[in-house]
């Protein structure tokens, strides 16, 4: 809003000053409060990066009783599961939005949307609890069958445990579903209905019209709802916690359990039982805090520049 | 068949797979409403939600202190966060068109996109550490700090709705601007911003993952906010993850009386708060 002239003498501008100034104050505590919280992951992680320095990215080793540190099970797992996730997911949400708009009529349409975003408002902990005593079971009980057919190829071998990668990959897949579903239809909605109309007009289907004219125009804004389905599927801690299996150790198999950076924080932070563990845990927190700002920051550009447009 | 029919197909079966996803969407959300309350009603009970936990072994025990608890940790949460969040919001939708609202902007963005695990270790080492306690406090505190930036961004959205003529009017009148953005922009933007606020509400009663470390949990009734408390999720991921049978059962009906709440939110604030022109 422009700078309003003041008319009615100095004592309503002394006013407006001071109403400024304190949203101002309360605004800025947001700013704060993200320099804050970097300088205390910094300073918190301050003990592992000096003993162990940038190894403690690529060593494998995750040992608190011999007091050995390695992030690296912990990035795999999250990488791995977060990209499991997508995998399903985006096919998934992409077909569910192109549905939403060119499909359904505008009541059954917005219905959807409110269930589909409903999903998204759906607690972690419950999603972990349904994964915990229905996907796990359903997942041991598919993994022989995966591993006969699919067993040549290294992904698919090893005992069927039901809890492991496949497990947290398919949980994640429908905690982010919302988010790129949701995103998805509205760069579809913004696509101009006269672009449209001129491939309908040239004969194509509106099939045709979905792939040679909306998805292609809506690009940007879908891989920038990707990537924000990536930011939440890499910092999400309870539900794959709860059937990621929680063991140190990286295997090829996504049948084995394995862990997440999010998920070794839940377990050992409140009991970590020593300065040097503490400060691991606290790194591997850094990390995070690192990797979702980036992946964040693309989504945002992303999606900023087709809302621009 | 010609080339025009085989288009035609092809559309039809596209379209069809298109459907499917949705279907498959929506099949997951109703397998675990479904699931939760098939699980969760056949537990719960008037003793459920009366009484202390039992120890283990012993049947009939409770969830009474986690209800108190969540509602406690999130009340004192909402009541350190919303005022924030409002204020900053309106600050950025009435002044933020410069450097500044744009930095404040981008931190903003950078804290609502944050794990909710490392807003818990921000509130462990600020507040669990140096007081040498987990506290249900450092649990408000991580809860408070994940609900500031969704209500701020949803503040400044709903205040940028409300038409410029109306500012103008009372500024025309002689209102200071204060007292224009107080009175009658605030107003105006109230229902928004109360369903946002009710909505981010909800979203940190579900938050599990920063409270293991800071609100700890607590089988007996709380000792102030000071000390450890139980809470809703918390009592749901330990019951899970334990291996005894009653509470496997006490878990899905905490979990029931939890996705009710946030059901009952969700619905109530698209009903009743929607807004004119269908803002998002």
């Amino acid at each position: 809003m422009p700078e309003v002239p003041h008319l009615a003498g100095p004592r309503q501008r002394t006013g407006d000053l001071v109403f400024r100034r304190a949203l101002l104050s309360v605004a800025l505590f947001v700013v704060a409060v993200v320099l804050l919280l970097a300088w205390s992951l910094a300073d918190g992680s301050r003990l592992t990066w000096k003993s162990l320095g940038p190894a403690f990215l690529w060593s494998k080793e995750w040992d608190p009783v011999q007091e050995n540190f390695g992030a690296l099970p912990f990035i795999y797992g999250t990488l791995v599961s977060s990209a499991l996730a997508l995998l399903v997911a985006v096919p998934l949400g992409v077909g569910c939005a192109i549905f939403l708009t060119e499909l359904a009529p505008r009541r059954v349409a917005d219905a959807c949307t409110f269930l589909v975003e409903l999903l998204a408002a759906v607690p972690s902990v419950i999603l972990g609890l349904m994964g915990i005593f229905l996907l796990v079971p359903t997942v041991r009980s598919v993994e022989p069958a995966l591993a006969r057919w699919l067993g040549w190829s290294p992904l698919f071998r090893g005992e069927p445990y039901g809890v492991g990668m496949l497990t947290a990959g398919l949980i994640l897949t429908l905690m982010v579903l919302p988010y790129i579903t949701v995103i998805t239809r509205e760069v579809l909605l913004a696509v101009p209905q006269p672009l449209k109309e001129a491939m309908l007009a040239l004969g194509a289907t509106r099939w045709e019209t979905v792939v040679g004219v909306s998805l292609p125009f809506a690009r940007a804004g879908i891989l920038g709802g990707i990537f924000l389905a990536l930011g939440r599927a890499l910092g999400e801690t309870m539900a794959v916690t709860m059937v990621i299996g929680n063991t140190p150790k990286i295997s090829a198999s996504l049948l084995a359990p394995g862990y997440s950076m999010a998920a070794v924080i839940a377990n050992e932070l409140a009991e970590a039982a020593s300065d040097e563990h503490l400060s691991a845990l606290i790194s591997v927190g850094l990390v995070l805090f690192g990797v979702t700002i980036a992946v964040n920051g693309i989504a945002r550009l992303l999606i900023y520049r087709v809302r621009k447009a | 068949m010609n080339s025009y029919q085989r288009r035609r197909w092809t559309q039809a079966a596209m379209f069809a797979v298109c459907a499917l996803c949705a279907a498959a969407a929506l099949a997951g959300l109703f397998t675990i409403l479904g699931y939760i309350a098939w699980h969760g009603l056949s537990s719960i009970n008037w003793g459920f939600l009366t009484r202390l936990p039992k120890p283990v072994g012993e049947t009939g025990g409770g969830i009474a202190n986690a209800i108190v608890g969540s509602a406690k940790i999130v009340g004192l949460a909402a009541l350190m966060g919303a005022p924030i969040g409002v204020l900053g919001g309106l600050y950025l939708a009435e002044f933020g068109s410069n450097r500044t609202g744009f930095i404040i902007r981008y931190a903003a963005d950078v804290l609502n996109g944050m794990p909710s695990i490392v807003m818990g270790i921000f509130a462990y080492t600020l507040l669990v550490v140096p007081l040498k306690r987990f506290s249900a406090l450092s649990g408000s505190v991580a809860l408070a700090l994940i609900m500031i930036p969704v209500v701020l961004r949803n503040t400044e959205e709903f205040v940028r709705l409300v038409p410029h003529s109306i500012r103008e009017a009372a500024l025309a009148l002689g209102v200071p601007q204060w007292k224009v953005v107080l009175r009658v922009v605030l107003p105006t933007a109230a229902p928004g911003i109360l369903t946002g606020a009710l909505l981010a509400t909800s979203r940190i009663a579900g938050e599990t993952a920063p409270l293991i470390f800071t609100a700890f949990g607590n089988h007996f009734w709380d000792n102030g906010l000071l000390n450890p408390m139980a809470s809703l999720p918390h009592t749901i991921y330990t019951y899970a993850i334990s291996p005894y049978k009653d509470w496997h059962a006490q878990a899905w009906a905490a979990a029931l009386l939890l996705m009710l709440f946030v059901l009952a939110v969700n619905v109530s604030a698209r009903l009743l708060f929607r807004p004119a022109g269908g803002a998002r």
